[in-house]
């Protein structure tokens, strides 16, 4: 095995077994946090590369004028406006403990500039990008859900009951049922079939990735498995 | 890495320090320690996890050993693993890339992991078959382990020149800010292969209806629960949980990573004996008060499960 | 046969239109009419109102926004019902961040419930946002024995050790009670797998989710989280408690969650009604009437 594929391996396996021990034993519990502290370190400096990275390639974008280079145009803007905005502090005011010392002030707050951003560009698209799942899942619906086998029935009539159960329209359909029969009302067969047989199905599949995490990591940590830093097994 | 392990150690160093103030005065300081127990080395509210860690480690390494000795077992086949290479020739043959996305969290987390080992395996394949593959990532330090997944994926294949760094870019960590880039370039590029492995929430359902309206062939791995009936509904394979993290072992075809796979599934055997056993106690338990034997066997049992 | 296949054909761009308009219509009504449907708190949701208003008045509660403006719609109405249910009662709020933009949030629902509506309620003393910290579980194990460093100061630049009702808290655990609204990680599963499980009993966890990660909380109900708060449907639930124990006609921003219900319902019956027609279509095409 070369150098540059040992030292990497070496590190993760020292690592990972610290880690894993400091969650046991007592006198190295801060050497595991620290292992954990160093590694926010090595990806906040990770930041530049990525910064780096998306600024080649957007200019690469518009001096090349491939397509739709005026949107490299826009991200390399907006990058550049939010970046100096922020790390600027611009328009923010001085905090009330040190009103002398230019930086003191938190750039979050509502009336500066970076919140202005936050408040008006962010959230807006944020919120615009996670309303498309509801449309998504619509066509997802139409297209997907079909009574193939017997598994598939059984889904489907699970699924009307949660859906209906959830809202009122289950309180209509089935809120005329008797109080010794008020286990077979819409919204109570929801929370049971969430409670009892989602709950069932949820925890083996939990305790399966559990366990797959577990060799997963234990075959990185003996190395064994080492195509995590690519090119196959062989060194 | 390795300045991160220095400052690791130095950051240990100092915080070792930090920890032993200057001691109070003597007497209350002696009465103090007389009235605590001293704190033993190991912490015994975790003793039955450390075991089940320990048991695992070691059924790991019997069939690791078993498995060398000639051994090998026998994996079932995993039709989403069988159906990369296809995936990828069907790239080939549109002339399409193949998109890549290993989630969107950052190399800390065990999924990512697995899909930087799933890229590197798609990339020498597609190395191969001469595709073009691209991987848009959501975090700095994955897009430089995906480039030298790749890199050296492409080494392994004998074609350095098929690597190409600009195409395996970072673009945003913001998740859906993420999501509209994967999407928009998906609608504009339309990869014939779409693969989506690694750690994934809201954004799943974006990409996987994306790739269905492109008409991509869909491969998907995680093991987050909430977003596997997304994928298993909007794509053409799946890997569901375990089966992610067998990937690895699975195209390998080592006979010591099968070996882990088998210790997996004996461990899980030993848990399913154990969740049976309790119930059975507890129910016994409930049923039966007098039966002392039976709530006594079943508060064993919760306490080795770690309760 | 001749509406099926059309309907075997039809662009999704027409289900993504009458989806617009299942959720649209509902709104504008609800808007004009200000009416809205009943809710019947289930269990889950009863716990977490209960959960909140057995503890002692001012005793310390934790509250911490993980999650971002995208699942606002989904989340916030809960946490505006929770701020002000522990307002209500009395409690001393800390209010901490783990998702970068969840200290905005914070600060936002401080603004709406607290200074809007009981500002009696002095910072530094009834309540605080410490505002956010990166390093997801890792601040939460940091927390466990040594909460000040993990929070070292508040959303105003204040060093915590100097807040007044901090003054006694040395760790996460002298927290009776530990709220969460989590999207995703890190939230309600690593506090449950860091914090309450090493917290031998002395803290109480109630926690409010989106719809996606509600089936995963469920296994850890009632035994790990004192109450479960699952998707806008919990959030109308507890909404509609909290309402009816405080009193009064409440203003619209705490009937949010309860107006998102209509949306939900026609949302939701197109759903039924779309995956209805897709297996008419299926069956159709088994049978060769379409060709």
């Amino acid at each position: 095995m070369t150098l540059r594929r040992m030292i990497p391996m070496w590190i993760a396996v020292i690592g990972g077994f610290v880690m894993l021990l400091s969650a046991f034993v007592r006198p190295i519990e801060g050497i595991g946090e620290n292992f954990a502290d160093a590694f926010n370190v090595i990806a906040a400096i990770a930041v530049a590369l990525g910064a780096g990275s998306l600024l080649k390639v957007n200019l690469s974008k518009i001096s090349r004028r491939e397509a739709g280079w005026g949107f490299a145009g826009v991200i390399l803007i907006t990058f550049a406006i939010t970046l100096i905005v922020g790390l600027l502090k611009i328009g923010v005011h001085p905090s009330h403990d040190f009103p002398a010392a230019l930086f003191s002030g938190k750039q979050e707050t509502a009336d500066s500039p970076f919140g202005w951003l936050y408040e008006y560009a962010m959230v807006p698209l944020t919120s615009t990008m996670f309303a498309l799942l509801a449309f998504y899942v619509a066509s997802a619906a139409f297209r997907a859900f079909r009574a193939k086998n017997v598994e598939a029935v059984l889904l489907l009539v699970t699924a009307f009951i949660v859906l209906l159960g959830r809202t009122f329209a289950g309180v209509v359909l089935t809120g005329w049922l008797p109080d010794w029969a008020s286990g077979l009302r819409f919204e109570n067969l929801s929370v049971y079939v969430m409670q009892v047989f989602n709950t069932a199905g949820n925890r083996a599949i939990i305790i399966g990735i559990a366990l797959g995490v577990a060799a997963t990591s234990l075959r990185i940590l003996l190395g064994v498995d080492r195509s995590w830093m690519g090119g196959g097994d062989s060194a | 890495m390795v300045l991160g392990a220095c400052i690791g150690f130095a950051k240990a160093a100092a915080g070792q320090v930090a920890q032993h103030p200057a001691q109070p005065a003597a007497i209350s300081q002696t009465a103090l320690q007389a009235a605590q127990p001293a704190p033993t080395l190991l912490k015994e509210s975790r003793l039955p996890l450390f075991t089940w860690i320990l048991g695992i480690a070691i059924a790991t390494t019997i069939f690791v050993a078993r498995a060398r000795g000639g051994k090998p077992p026998t994996i079932r086949r995993i039709a989403a693993l069988e159906a990369v290479d296809e995936a990828v020739g069907r790239a080939t043959e549109m002339g399409r890339p193949i998109l890549f996305i290993p989630g969107i969290q950052d190399m800390d987390n065990i999924q990512t992991v697995a899909g930087i080992t799933m890229l590197g395996r798609v990339a020498k394949t597609a190395a191969e078959y001469d595709a073009v593959i691209e991987a848009p990532t959501s975090r700095s330090l994955v897009m430089e382990a995906a480039r030298d997944a790749v890199q050296a994926s492409c080494l392994a294949a004998g074609r350095p020149d098929a690597f190409q760094p600009d195409r395996i870019n970072y673009i945003t960590d913001e998740q859906f800010g993420y999501a509209a880039y994967v999407g928009g370039k998906m609608m504009r590029e339309k990869p014939a292969a779409c693969f989506y492995m690694g750690c994934f929430f809201a954004e799943s359902l974006i990409f996987a209806e994306n790739g269905n309206a492109i008409g991509a062939i869909q491969i998907a791995g995680t093991a987050e629960s909430s977003q596997l009936p997304f994928f298993v509904a909007a794509c053409d394979y799946t890997l569901i949980g375990e089966e992610f993290f067998a990937a690895s072992a699975y195209l390998s075809g080592e006979p010591d990573q099968l070996g882990t796979l088998q210790a997996q599934d004996a461990t899980k055997l030993a848990i399913l004996m154990f969740i049976v056993a309790g119930t059975l106690a507890a129910t016994i338990a409930a049923v039966m008060p007098s039966a002392d034997f039976f709530a006594k066997t079943s508060a064993f049992l919760q306490r080795a499960m770690g309760n | 046969m001749n509406l099926l296949k059309v309907l075997d054909a039809i662009d999704r761009r027409w289900v993504f239109l009458w989806m617009g308009l299942a959720v649209a219509v509902p709104i504008l009504w609800i808007g004009l009419t200000g009416r809205t449907f009943p809710e019947t708190p289930t269990p889950a949701a009863r716990a977490v109102y209960e959960a909140i208003d057995s503890l002692p008045t001012g005793s310390l509660v934790l509250f911490a926004f993980d999650y971002d403006p995208a699942s606002s719609g989904e989340l916030q109405p809960m946490s505006t019902s929770l701020l002000r249910q522990c307002a209500a009662k009395g409690h001393r709020i800390v209010c901490i961040a783990l998702w970068p933009l969840g200290g905005n949030l914070a600060q936002e629902t401080i603004t709406n419930v607290i200074r809007e509506d009981y500002p009696n309620m002095r910072e530094g003393v009834d309540f605080v946002n410490l505002g956010y910290q990166a390093g997801n579980e890792g601040v939460m194990k940091v927390a466990l024995t040594d909460f000040i460093k993990a929070f070292p100061v508040d959303s105003r630049g204040q060093a915590a050790s100097k807040i007044e009702m901090l003054r006694g808290v040395k760790r996460v655990s002298d927290f009776p009670l530990l709220i969460n609204v989590s999207a995703g990680y890190p939230g309600n599963k690593e506090w449950i797998q860091y914090v309450i499980t090493s917290s031998e009993g002395k803290m109480k966890m109630v926690a409010g989710c989106t719809g996606v990660q509600a089936p995963q909380m469920y296994p850890y109900y009632p035994a790990q989280l004192a109450g479960l708060l699952g998707a806008i449907k919990g959030a109308a639930e507890y909404e509609s408690l909290v309402n009816q124990s405080i009193g009064g006609i409440a203003p619209p921003k705490y009937l949010e969650a309860q107006r998102r219900m209509a949306p939900q319902l026609f949302g939701h019956l197109l759903m039924v009604l779309l995956i209805i027609v897709g297996n008419i279509i299926f069956f159709a095409n088994k049978r060769g009437d379409l060709r």
